[in-house]
């Protein structure tokens, strides 16, 4: 564990290297644990891959370093059997390829496959949910078959609409909002994925675990 | 109360304080650019630290207030009414604020604050995903805004001390704590000036300058990211970010502005400059702390001037 500060509002505590399962299950139990009994002066606990960042309010913390020597005791009591919230399975449906996909055909030149065995490769991964960020409600997927990893474009585009889902590299997720975006486009989804009028605005978080179902240009009508 | 508006300015917005709690949904902070302005404004009117405001950016908008009330207005000089003292204006009466001649952003308190619906645990306006203020846009020529009813407010002629507003200019001296990645880049970021380019905006404001290069190429995996963090792209030119920034970035970290010096950025618009500076966290921190304390004054000085 190591606790590096983010400017002079928030710090961050890595629990782990890169995206290991293990340091993902961890950061998501301190997360819940800081919730559960948030430390005076605690604003905001963003559990991202293997790490949490605490945002505080300095005047209300009664110093940064026992702040700082707090999160350290919790993180070390906390065992991530303690997991409290049930990660969730969402199975998002895409309509993958044609308007809504542009990328597809690309994609699967560079993997030296039809774009059917794209759709069937992606639509059969289980991926988990690493953070939540870039946008609202935007997960950051892993779990991509190594066949259809494919590097980001080299100039992004200036929209992509909402419900798109793309792959950048060894990752693959969904956008929520009509934003830019340099990822292969391949599809997408009726579903909406964040919703601010709704008391858990993001369908997804950080832990929960998703699959695709290939539907077709009717089906994805029908949804809306 | 309501305040029509005539003229809407370049992109005018409601904003607070911005979300707290919502960053694991990554739903930005968002909130005033200069939340020192926001802050020292509402409290002229007699108003919460943290109300509704309205935020202008280079050029301000023409409004009108249907009954009695007053206004404060802060942070760069858009003319119209003077500013960091409140101003009582008439009902009818017509204000009308033009180009920043100072600074870029402008913030206009009305006593009672602006009464927009609270989202996600906050009033201020997210245009990324249209949430937010009014209807999540910026306004427009012809909106009706409304301000809550107050009680009490204040009396006398008089204005605040400068000396408690940050040190805005044009060229100003920003200090900064370390990155995570400070250490793996060949640079000179705190010898030299950047200019701001026209490609900023509420996400970050986009400088240009000599090259930050990194010495070390390995791939990043993408990280929290803040107001104030300073991230270098590929291209080697520095961006810092801002009040509407996403709440994770994938770019290496080379340092943060601190919390006290934000509004200096803020205040910055294209083709302004600016120059960094290293301190310590500990500095960093202790600077919060005085802030705090010089707003804690205020508030009590003030409240001594409510009837």
């Amino acid at each position: 564990m190591r606790l590096t500060p983010l400017g002079d509002s928030a710090v961050v505590v890595a629990l782990g290297s890169g995206l290991d399962e293990t340091g993902l299950r961890r950061a998501r139990a301190l997360a819940e644990a800081l919730e559960r009994d948030r430390p005076a002066g605690v604003v905001d606990v963003v559990p991202a891959f293997a790490s949490v960042t605490v945002f505080y309010e300095l005047a209300q913390v009664g110093g940064y370093e026992r702040l700082c020597r707090e999160i350290e005791t919790r993180a070390e009591r906390v065992e991530t059997a303690d997991l409290r919230r049930e990660a969730k399975v969402m199975e998002i449906p895409v309509c993958y390829g044609g308007e809504g996909g542009p990328d597809l055909a690309d994609v699967a030149a560079q993997a030296g496959l039809s774009s059917e065995e794209v759709v069937v490769l992606h639509a059969g991964g289980d991926y988990l949910v690493q953070a939540i960020g870039f946008a609202p409600g935007f997960a950051y997927l892993g779990g991509l078959p190594a066949k259809i990893h494919t590097p980001r474009r080299p100039t992004p585009r200036t929209i992509v609409p909402a419900g798109t889902v793309g792959i950048g590299g060894a990752q693959t997720g969904v956008y929520p909002l009509m934003t830019p975006g340099g990822w292969n486009l391949i599809g997408r989804t009726p579903l909406r994925l964040f919703d601010a009028g709704s008391q858990e605005p993001a369908l997804l978080r950080a832990g929960d675990r998703v699959t695709f179902r290939a539907i077709n240009v009717e089906e994805f009508a029908a949804w809306r | 109360m309501a305040i029509t508006v005539i003229r809407s300015g370049m992109l005018t917005t409601v904003q607070d304080l911005g979300r707290r709690g919502h960053r694991a949904a990554g739903v930005p902070l968002g909130g005033a650019m200069d939340a020192m302005a926001l802050r020292v404004v509402n409290l002229l009117v007699g108003n919460a630290e943290d109300a509704a405001a309205l935020e202008f950016t280079l050029t301000g908008p023409e409004l009108v207030f249907t009954a009695d009330t007053m206004i404060a207005m802060g942070g760069g000089d858009f003319g119209g009414v003077p500013r960091w003292q409140p101003v009582r204006v008439r009902g009818g009466e017509r204000v009308k604020f033009g180009a920043a001649r100072t600074g870029c952003r402008g913030y206009l308190a009305v006593a009672g604050g602006l009464d927009v619906p609270v989202v996600l645990g906050g009033r201020g306006t997210y245009l990324r995903a249209a949430l937010g203020g009014l209807e999540g846009r910026a306004l427009r020529d012809g909106d009706e805004l409304r301000a809550a009813a107050v009680s009490r407010q204040m009396v006398g002629r008089w204005q605040i001390a400068e000396r408690i507003l940050p040190s805005y200019s044009s060229a100003p001296t920003v200090r900064i704590v370390r990155g995570a990645q400070a250490g793996e880049f060949d640079g000179p970021l705190t010898t030299v000036g950047f200019k701001v380019t026209s490609k900023s905006d509420r996400m970050g404001v986009r400088l240009i300058g000599p090259e930050m290069v990194r010495r070390d190429a390995r791939e990043l995996v993408s990280a929290t990211v803040a107001p104030g963090t300073v991230q270098v792209p590929p291209d080697g030119q520095p961006i810092v970010l801002m009040a509407d920034a996403q709440t994770i970035g994938g770019y290496p970290q080379i340092a943060h502005v601190i919390s006290v010096d934000l509004p200096l950025v803020a205040q910055l618009k294209p083709g302004d400059t600016l120059r960094f500076r290293e301190v310590t966290l500990q500095a960093a921190h202790q600077l919060i702390l005085d802030r705090a304390r010089a707003l804690a004054l205020l508030r009590e000085g003030l409240a001594q001037k409510m009837v």
